[in-house]
């Protein structure tokens, strides 16, 4: 069993930051997933409320840094302490970004919703379960610490990038077809261009999983080579 | 050994116990100090670590009933052999106590000068006795009344005026066991930075039970427990990523 602080209050803090930052993954999630809905089943209604909802995620990005810099003033944390507080600290920065690029994707699922639908979009959803998977991945390692986890979402966004990439060439081949095709490609372009940010930064998290873990930074390894 | 551990390493004990007659209060520590380096020694009360610290300048010698066992290497030389004279050896290793302890029928300028006269040293007191209080940073607060009594110091002053004192015999380590605790935020900070200044010219190990003054003040933290060296490392490494369980417990606050 693992031990406690001898602090019951401290105890408390930590475990508000780690219930905090898990609601605010599951809300960025849940604004992930509807987004996509509102261009697949073409709901403008519910583009417009994942529109309103990143003020809760907003909302949680701010209670969450104001009880880091809390406990950081009072308790002076040491060890995993101060390595969960500093990984906090970065990851609501990293899922309050992958808020607004699901509010990117609602906003363009409101414009693209007005015109006819360019074609059946397959692999777009494809994209969007994939970064979904890999945000979940990279918060269930944060909740269960487990750096395995945490290194196959690093591993994962290969695959996001590549189907990004095949999205990228088919809609490119569909403005070159016919130039009333281009504003709507565009618009596709952009909502893949969105999901695979949101890649990027589920594996921004995972990286901070594993320094919070091991204590090791993963980060930008050949940056590091020349120092 | 080769050369250049032999510079690097100031104190090295090995094997090192302590037994209060049947207790074993030490249980056979290794420790490196390197030299011009602080190291910081933090555990919970009774750990050891101020039994480690009062090996080091053998004080255990006066206690009835203490034993030491093992190795301490001062600059290679083990302390404990009996050809070592113990007040020499205090000369070079050099205390300073939790509570300031001026002698209090003395004057500011005879307590710094006191080892000097113990030891028979001759030459320009006046001249020692400001250079320790420049070093300790008191000159300018006292250099106006030398004469006159260290009680009418304040507890911060009085704490560097030992800190002189103990710098006048020209040490080349100085001990000090929880230094700050018994002095306010402000007298705590003028330490700290006291600390910082004379490891140029002194290898410096301290006790404390305040972990982030262990973190301010020093390069190597060693966690002690239950009269165990448990972990030693960079004081960076130690509060960001220690090893052991148990140091982690402890630099968190899990313990007890």
């Amino acid at each position: 069993m693992p031990k406690v602080h001898t602090d019951k209050a401290f105890e408390q803090d930590l475990r508000e930051i780690r219930e905090k930052l898990l609601g605010m993954g599951a809300s960025v999630e849940r604004q992930i997933a509807a987004s996509m809905r509102s261009l697949t089943d073409r709901d403008s209604k519910l583009a417009e409320q994942v529109k309103a909802s990143d003020q809760e995620v907003n909302r949680l990005e701010v209670e969450i840094d104001n009880l880091c810099r809390k406990v950081l003033a009072l308790r002076q944390p040491a060890a995993s302490d101060l390595r969960l507080i500093t990984t906090a600290l970065k990851i609501v920065t990293d899922l309050e970004r992958i808020g607004d690029l699901a509010v990117n994707i609602a906003e363009r699922a409101i414009d693209l919703n007005q015109a006819p639908p360019l074609a059946q979009y397959q692999d777009l959803p494809k994209l969007a379960a994939l970064t979904q998977r890999q945000v979940k991945k990279a918060l269930d390692a944060f909740v269960a610490a487990n750096p395995e986890m945490a290194e196959e979402v690093l591993k994962g966004d290969d695959l996001v990038d590549a189907l990004f990439l095949k999205i990228f060439n088919e809609l490119l081949s569909f403005m070159l077809e016919n130039s009333k095709n281009i504003r709507r490609a565009m618009g596709l372009m952009f909502v893949a261009k969105h999901l695979e940010r949101i890649g990027d930064h589920a594996t921004n998290l995972a990286e901070m999983v594993i320094y919070m873990v091991k204590g090791t930074d993963v980060r930008h390894p050949r940056s590091r080579d020349l120092t | 050994m080769n050369a250049a551990t032999m510079h690097t390493d100031k104190i090295e004990a090995n094997d090192l116990s302590v037994f209060f007659r049947q207790a074993q209060v030490l249980k056979r520590v290794a420790l490196k100090v390197p030299e011009k380096k602080v190291m910081a020694v933090i555990g919970p009360s009774g750990c050891g670590k101020s039994t480690f610290l009062r090996a080091l300048n053998r004080m255990h010698d006066l206690v009835p009933g203490a034993r030491v066992e093992g190795r301490i290497l001062l600059d290679g030389e083990n302390i404990n052999d009996p050809r070592v004279d113990a007040v020499a050896l205090r000369r070079r290793v050099g205390m300073v106590f939790q509570r300031p302890n001026p002698f209090p029928s003395m004057s500011i300028f005879d307590n710094v000068a006191a080892g000097l006269k113990l030891n028979r040293v001759k030459g320009n007191h006046a001249e020692v006795v400001e250079r320790c209080l420049r070093q300790a940073a008191l000159w300018d607060e006292v250099k106006d009344r030398l004469g006159h009594s260290p009680l009418s110091l304040s507890g911060g002053q009085q704490q560097r005026l030992c800190i002189a004192r103990a710098l006048a015999v020209e040490p080349e380590v100085l001990l000090m066991d929880e230094p700050a605790s018994a002095l306010d935020p402000i007298a705590t900070a003028r330490i700290e930075e006291l600390i910082h200044e004379l490891k140029a010219r002194y290898t410096i190990v301290i006790v404390t039970h305040n972990m982030q003054q262990a973190a301010r003040v020093s390069d190597q933290t060693a966690f002690f427990y239950m009269g165990e060296l448990i972990e030693v490392g960079a004081t960076e490494q130690i509060f960001t990523n220690p090893r052991e369980k148990r140091t982690e417990d402890y630099v968190t606050g899990k313990f007890g």
